[in-house]
């Protein structure tokens, strides 16, 4: 049996007259020391799912196991790299990491918790910020930091929720390139969270599409065939890597997986009426003077044919 | 820069000046006149006749300036003297106020239920007025003793400055942001441990608003606390010289209790603001 195993999942939110389900009929099973992708669309419900994982929030109806154990809450056997890093900004880097070594293990000797935070934090490379607060690093730093505190806690899987969405390319280029080799190094298995396909190819074993929300389910998995090197000025032009991204890319356009698009717009009308230039002019009665009318109408435009 | 610098000095003294100045026109004097049978009178002229003007008020109170701490007798003493006794029945009432206002804010911010309970209550205790609930106080205390007025005057500070003390750390409790909780929450972190690791810290900068608040409130109460107690400190001090119709000294007690009220203010907010820095 796989170590994480999701069976038959649904997840929706609200009262039960009013309740919009997000994740429908969702079926995972990840292999130990793996790294599976999942690439959805914003809104589809993909940090819902990661919680499921983490036991943030317990599915409706299906099971969730790690290593055939129902998932009954939240522990620190699961690590998780928050969507917005979700550091405490009163900490400094050093003790940001601290607090989850502190609680993930009390037995340990002082020298021992500094050992492990020292090295997670060398492991990223903050060694010279560690004394610095949250508010005075930049959005990659911080994203480090979150990486590193959650191997601090040595789960057993580690969970990235988008870890490189609020950055700018660039840094994402880097960073997807740090933050796969530390995942690799680790030899965990992790289940990284994205809204982009290549980021998905460049960094996982394995990429699992997201259909869009209501009612998201998981694609067909694809495997990435890849030398493991992956260096990313070569796999630009690496016609594998293009064929797997139009697959992939292919499954989350197609029928069935794509978002209804709808916009909504708010017209504003010109607030006079015209004046009718037939009737005559005249105090009673007769022509009215223009009249002001002030009101919007909201008009939906569905975009799909 | 160095000129907005210059402003910031300069233009506040400006404002001063020109409110002394028209102080000083408004503000009724003294002359004496002789009359048509030889005898001598004083009389006061001006536009608002009793209001001693900035002049002859430094020129009647100074000794109660240039001595701050003197003590010549039990109601005449140096002006800061005064404004030490205050102080002291102030801190007092204060720290009463955090120290019941604190936990409740937290309970309010915590439970829903608690704070359905209580929030109207709440809501309707916040605006009585020192004045009303001073009577009480003294009721209430009537047979400590000696101390009953001073256990009055503590509970009327109290109950009137912890309010913005509550509702601020329920506003700052109910802030905090869910991504904390989940951290704590992964961490399996216990409930003390939660409340001492990643609440707290997290309101702090909330609570040190309503600090600031229930300060400004408690030294709003002092006054009228003194005037009706009678216990010695710079509102009494006010009271027993409007008694004896010495008008200059009403307002040196005003300044003085203004800036005092301004001093703490300023002080309150240099140590919020640092906690808002670190948010
Ligand atoms: N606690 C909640 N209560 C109600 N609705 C929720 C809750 N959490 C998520 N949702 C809804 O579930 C849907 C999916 O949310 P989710 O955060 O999982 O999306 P996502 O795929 O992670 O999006 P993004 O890429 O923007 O992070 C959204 O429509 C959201 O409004
Ligand atoms: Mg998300």
């Amino acid at each position: 049996m796989s170590f994480l195993v999701l069976d038959r999942v649904s997840k929706g939110f609200g009262p039960p007259e009013a309740r919009r389900e997000v994740l429908r009929g969702v079926d995972l099973s990840v292999e130990q020391g793996e790294i599976v992708a999942i690439v959805g669309y914003s809104g589809a419900g993909k940090s819902t799912l990661l919680h499921l994982v983490s036991g943030l929030l317990g599915p409706d109806t299906g099971s969730v196991r790690l290593d055939g154990r129902t998932i009954e809450g939240p522990g620190p056997d699961r690590g998780v790299v928050f969507q917005n890093y979700s550091l405490l900004p009163w900490l400094t880097v050093a003790e940001n990491i601290r607090l989850a070594v502190d609680s993930v293990f009390p037995g340990w000797t002082e020298a021992q918790r500094a050992e492990q935070v020292d090295r997670h934090i060398h492991l990223v490379n903050l060694t010279p910020a560690r004394d610095r607060r949250p508010g005075e690093l930049s959005g990659g730093m911080r994203q480090r930091v979150s990486v590193a505190r959650a191997l601090a806690m040595d789960p057993r899987i580690l969970l990235l929720d988008e870890p490189l969405g609020a950055l700018d390319a660039l840094t994402r280029g880097t960073l997807q390139d740090e933050i796969s080799r530390i995942c690799r190094a680790s030899g965990k298995t992790v289940v990284l969270i994205t809204n982009d396909p290549d980021e998905g190819i460049l960094m996982a074993d394995r990429i699992i599409p997201l259909s869009a929300g209501p009612g998201a389910t998981l694609g067909p998995s694809f495997p990435v065939v890849l030398d493991p090197t992956r260096d990313r000025r070569a796999l630009n032009h690496d016609p594998r890597f293009k064929a797997l991204r139009a697959e992939v890319v292919a499954w989350l356009m197609g029928p069935g997986a794509r978002p209804a698009v709808s916009v909504s717009r708010k017209l504003i009308l010109p607030d006079l009426e015209p004046e009718d230039l037939e009737i005559p002019r005249s105090l009673i009665g007769g022509r009215r003077r223009p009249r002001r009318r002030s009101e919007e109408r909201r008009e939906t435009v569905d975009l799909n044919p | 820069m160095k000129k907005i610098h210059w402003e910031s000095v300069l233009m506040p003294l400006v404002g001063i000046a020109l409110t002394l100045l028209a102080w000083q026109m408004i503000s009724g004097r003294t002359v004496t006149r002789s009359l048509a049978d030889g005898t001598v009178e004083e009389v006061r002229l001006g536009w608002v006749q009793d209001l001693p003007g900035p002049v002859q008020t430094w020129e009647k109170t100074r000794k109660y300036v240039v001595e701050p701490f003197a003590k010549r007798e039990e109601l005449d003493q140096g002006i800061l003297r005064f404004t030490w006794y205050s102080l002291v029945i102030v801190a007092k009432g204060y720290a009463i106020a955090l120290i019941l206002g604190t936990p409740m804010g937290f309970l309010l911010g915590l439970s829903a239920t608690f704070s359905k309970m209580f929030d109207p209550i709440i809501q309707v205790l916040r605006p009585v007025s020192p004045l009303a609930w001073m009577p009480l106080g003294v009721v209430l205390f009537a047979n400590a003793g000696k101390s009953a007025n001073e256990l009055a005057a503590l509970f009327t500070i109290a109950v009137c400055a912890m309010w913005p003390t509550v509702l601020n750390t329920a506003v700052g409790v109910r802030a905090i942001p869910q991504d904390y909780l989940n951290v704590a929450r992964v961490l399996k972190l216990s409930r003390t441990q939660t409340l001492f690791r990643i609440m707290i810290p997290a309101t702090l900068p909330y609570m040190f608003t309503g600090y600031r608040l229930s300060l400004g409130i408690a030294w709003l109460v002092i006054v009228a606390v003194e005037m009706l107690t009678g216990r010695i400190g710079i509102g009494n001090f006010l009271w027993n010289e409007y008694n004896n119709g010495l008008y200059t000294s009403i307002v040196l007690c005003i300044v003085t209790i203004g800036l005092v009220g301004f001093s703490l203010d300023r002080a309150m907010s240099l140590l919020e603001r640092r906690f808002k820095g670190i948010l």
